[in-house]
């Protein structure tokens, strides 16, 4: 097989997926004709802190979603962890990690109540998030008195804003981010050869030597490049190395884990899955709790992130997290979705938002174009569906 | 009489498949025309060009009805013509009452635009009346049986004044008794001037019922044949859908039976909302190394409902009873200590509680044993591959690959993953619970295979089905199930059909006869 004709297999194969990221990739190549600062090192840098929470929200509602649930509490409990947080931190005066410990256990007694509900009693994801939206609002407010606290600063603040910066030195960019993306590059062909090896040692066809190596190179210099551009502004955002680790250990678990598998099975078909050994209750108990707990993460970082907690933090990041999933390809039925694909479906929102941002579009026009992009994905994904049903 | 239909040399093809070769069909005025086919042969796809499915255009051939050819764009041009087709899967609203549903899409509305009830429940009662329904039309459907509602679409199609209708599979989920009405209304509507072409894998019921009979493989037509001709046996059909003679319909295998391994005891089970209300009253009943019992009952009889209490607890409330594995007394809490203990049941409804129909074949095949190839929790990809690559293999599952989706299986092939997922879990006794619903003849023959090399290996099987002939030709033993009882234990040898019904309709306060349970 050729290099082309392998491509051209790849992308017919791939089509569901590849397709978001073709759509991905337009946008970006639009934004940065459109407006020349778009791809400059200090945007790009500014995209991942302004969305990282939203993408660690994501993760979460993926597996929720997934497992045919929905969630709709996630803003208001990244407000309460951010709010317990800053409680701990600003009024008690206590040490960072206190408060980081505080919201995570927060958020893991929220997501215990929820999934309580929704796996042992019986009720749906939508109605018990949708009290619980309120619920954790309300007591937001209580916890902070209806008023602001800030600032956090010291580490705690460094959590969304730090940087590792100088390490080891510049020559007119930062030595240690560059090489840090080098090893997650290297890691990256590593693990995909080994995986090409066991394929091979199973049979399997496996593309092209020459394709094979096309794709790392491809992989290895977008990355390389994005690395380069974020070492000649600030470094690297210790928030993107949190949301790394956090995309590949859950992607992997999705992909890889028996938990995972169960999720999936349970979205798909959930009494085939109940007449298969998987425990059901305990899978929608236990995606419930990770939902909280990835909540209170998004909480420390978007309340360092903004230096404060304030009431009405993260109004509307539920809808922001659950538009990811369904532009990245989630299906609203259950039992499709891929942790990857909430990525790419997070950052064409974030870059979105961002392009528009610097090119001057009003707020309202934004919201506008928004849903039309949240509309349109999903329609291409139906319409990408059936045109492969007519295929066949 | 004339023919109503003619069909000449259909030919439609997929990407990479040609579904449909030259089929020709011809149907008389007022005849009943069974086809007849493999799974896969094409019957279904020959239907869907006729009823406009598949638009004028996407394939080759004529369609001449009553002297004209019909170009239908869209299922409303054929259903103006009087073509109307009853699918499979009924396609009834449950929560809509029986009216609502026979005029829906076809409401008549009185000057205001509105529907006028009265009249139509009025139409509609009229309709129930023809179809031998003795229901209130204001009755949600949810409420009626699966025999019901299939009458209920008929009379749908009575609504939409029918000239000529099709059923496909119209008995496949009914009772002997609601068979039999439908196929005698079926004669009623012949008798009336409708013309109806049946799909079905029943062959006596065919036999029954068709006036002709065309046989259709591999998407061509093989011979068009008249039923009253002595000639046309089910064994001439047979041949005629696999190209070969069966020989015999069962595959042979000679017993060699050796421990009990699985015996359940006073098994009482309670409708799981229900208070109260018995399923299954104190059920007593055993399996041996390499033996296949049968347990035979009617629809409602309570024969999954025995068999999923016993699966991990999966129906009912309030078990009681003791289940012995190899002599000692074990606990079966849940589905995952039943496969722990290599109890294995695989459901009577594929789709519903088999399957993950979204998913690949892969991924289903390993879905009830994933402990055994994922140490530490974490699946290894490539060993799942190759476990569902070799029961592809082994169980002829006809696919291209494993990674394509079950959902676009045939019935007989899903029917062989669910198998090759328990066979996976390496279960020392297997429940199947109507195995071949729904698949044709060949892959029958498969399926039984299957069982046989399961007994062989010195495994037990149970088989809960509703064909008698079915049981008697594959199983030692049979158990006979009425209203929540075991009603009677009968070896192969001295079964018949009569004396399994006589067993299987013993009433609930009836006395049982004592000699067969002691046997």
């Amino acid at each position: 097989m050729n290099v082309i004709a392998g491509a051209r297999d790849l992308m017919t194969r791939h089509l569901r997926e590849s397709g978001i990221f073709i759509a991905f990739a337009m946008i970006v190549v639009l934004f940065s004709v459109l407006n020349p600062n778009f791809l400059s090192p200090g945007n790009l840098t500014n995209i991942i802190l302004q969305y990282s929470y939203i993408l660690i929200l994501a993760i979460g509602m993926l597996m929720i979603i997934v497992a045919g649930h929905i969630d709709l509490s996630v803003g208001s409990v990244v407000a309460l962890t951010g709010a317990v947080s800053a409680v701990v931190v600003i009024r008690m005066g206590m040490p960072w990690y206190m408060g980081v410990i505080a919201a995570l256990v927060v958020g893991l007694l929220v997501g215990m109540w929820q999934g309580f509900w929704v796996a042992y009693v019986g009720i749906p994801g939508f109605i018990v998030s949708l009290a619980g939206m309120l619920l954790f609002r309300g007591m937001t407010y209580l916890v902070l008195d209806n008023v602001s606290l800030s600032p956090f600063g010291g580490t705690y603040y460094q959590i969304a804003n730090g940087f590792s910066n100088g390490l080891l030195g510049g020559a007119g960019f930062d030595v240690f981010t560059v090489l840090i993306f080098a090893i997650a590059v290297v890691g990256y062909a590593v693990s995909q050869w080994r995986s090409r090896q066991g394929k091979i040692a199973y049979r399997q066809t496996v593309e092209s030597l020459p394709m094979f190596a096309l794709k790392i190179l491809l992989v290895g210099a977008v990355v390389m490049w994005f690395g380069y551009q974020l070492s000649q502004s600030r470094g690297l955002p210790l928030v993107l190395i949190i949301l790394a680790v956090l995309i590949i250990v859950y992607a992997l678990v999705m992909q890889k884990s028996v938990f995972g598998r169960h999720i999936y099975a349970v979205g798909g078909n959930r009494h085939a899955a109940e007449l298969s050994g998987v425990k059901v209750r305990r899978i929608n108990f236990w995606i419930f709790v990770n939902m909280g707990f990835l909540a209170s993460v998004a909480g420390i970082v978007y309340s360092s992130r903004m230096n404060a907690a304030q009431p009405a933090a993260g109004n509307m990041f539920e809808l922001d997290a659950i538009a990811a999933c369904f532009i990245g390809g989630a299906s609203t039925t259950g039992g499709i979705g891929r942790v990857g694909g909430a990525m790419i479906g997070g950052l064409i929102m974030a870059v979105m938002s961002n392009g528009m941002q610097l090119m001057g579009v009003p707020q309202s026009m934004q919201q506008v174009i928004k849903g039309l992009v949240l509309l349109l994905a999903v329609a291409f994904d139906i319409w990408n569906k059936r045109r492969a049903a007519a295929a066949r | 009489m004339s023919t109503i239909l003619e069909m000449r040399s259909i030919t439609k093809e997929f990407p990479g498949v040609k579904a449909l070769a030259g089929v020709d069909l011809d149907v008389t005025e007022r005849e009943i025309h069974a086809i007849c086919g493999e799974n896969g042969a094409g019957k279904s796809t020959l239907m869907k060009v006729l009823s406009g499915v598949y638009p004028h255009g996407t394939y080759d051939g004529d369609i001449v009805l009553e002297g004209d050819t019909m170009r239908f764009g869209s299922i409303n041009d054929s259903e103006d013509r009087g073509i109307v087709i009853i699918h499979q899967e009924l396609a009834l609203v449950p929560y809509l009452s029986v009216a609502e549903n026979i005029f829906l899409g076809n409401e008549t509305r009185n000057r205001f635009g509105l529907i006028d009830w009265d009249s139509a429940n009025h139409r509609a009662a009229e309709l129930l009346a023809r179809v031998g329904l003795h229901e209130n039309p204001t009755t949600p459907v949810s409420q009626l049986g699966v025999g019901k509602q299939q009458l209920i679409e008929i009379a749908k199609a009575l609504s939409k004044r029918v000239k000529l209708l099709i059923l496909d599979e119209p008995t496949a989920a009914l009772n002997d008794t609601d068979s039999a009405h439908l196929l005698d209304l079926l004669r009623n509507l012949r008798d009336e001037g409708i013309t109806c072409i049946i799909i079905s894998h029943k062959l006596n019921e065919i036999a029954d019922i068709a006036d002709r009979t065309t046989i259709i493989r591999d998407g061509r037509t093989i011979e068009t044949i008249d039923m009253a001709d002595p000639d046309s046996t089910q064994d001439r059909i047979i041949r005629g859908m696999v190209g070969r003679s069966l020989e015999n319909r069962y595959p042979d295998r000679t017993p060699d039976i050796g421990e009990e391994v699985l015996r359940v005891e006073d098994w009482h089970v309670d409708h799981p909302t229900q208070a109260g209300r018995n399923i299954i009253t104190g059920a007593s009943f055993n399996v041996r190394a390499g033996e296949v019992v049968g347990i035979a009952g009617l629809m409602g009889a309570g024969r999954t409902e025995l068999a999923m209490s016993i699966f991990g607890r999966s129906y009912g409330r309030n078990i009681r009873g003791r289940i012995y594995k190899n002599g000692q007394q074990i606990q079966v809490r849940d589905v995952a200590e039943a496969i722990n203990h290599h109890i294995a049941y695989a459901t009577e409804d594929r789709k519903q509680y088999g399957l993950n129909l979204l998913d690949d074949i892969r991924h289903n095949v390993s879905s009830a044993g994933l402990g055994k190839i994922s140490p530490g929790g974490w699946i290894n990809g490539n060993e799942e591959l190759k476990v569902a690559e070799e029961y592809r293999a082994s169980l002829n599952i006809k696919t291209p690959n494993v990674l394509a989706n079950v959902g676009k299986l045939s019935g007989g092939n899903q029917q062989k993953v669910v198998l090759s997922k328990w066979l996976y879990t390496d279960p020392d006794v297997l429940i199947v619970d109507e195995p071949t619903r729904g698949i044709d003849v060949g892959a029958k023959y498969e399926i039984y295979t299957i069982i046989n090399k399961m007994v062989a290996a010195g495994k037990a099987v149970v088989v809960i089905s509703s064909e008698l002939p079915e049981l008697l030709g594959i199983c030692d033993r049979v158990y006979t199930l009425a209203f929540g009882r075991i009603t009677g234990e009968v070896p192969v040898a001295e079964a018949t059909q009569e004396r399994l019904m006589e067993l299987m309709t013993i009433e609930r306060d009836q006395p049982l006869p004592t000699k067969e349970l002691n046997s």
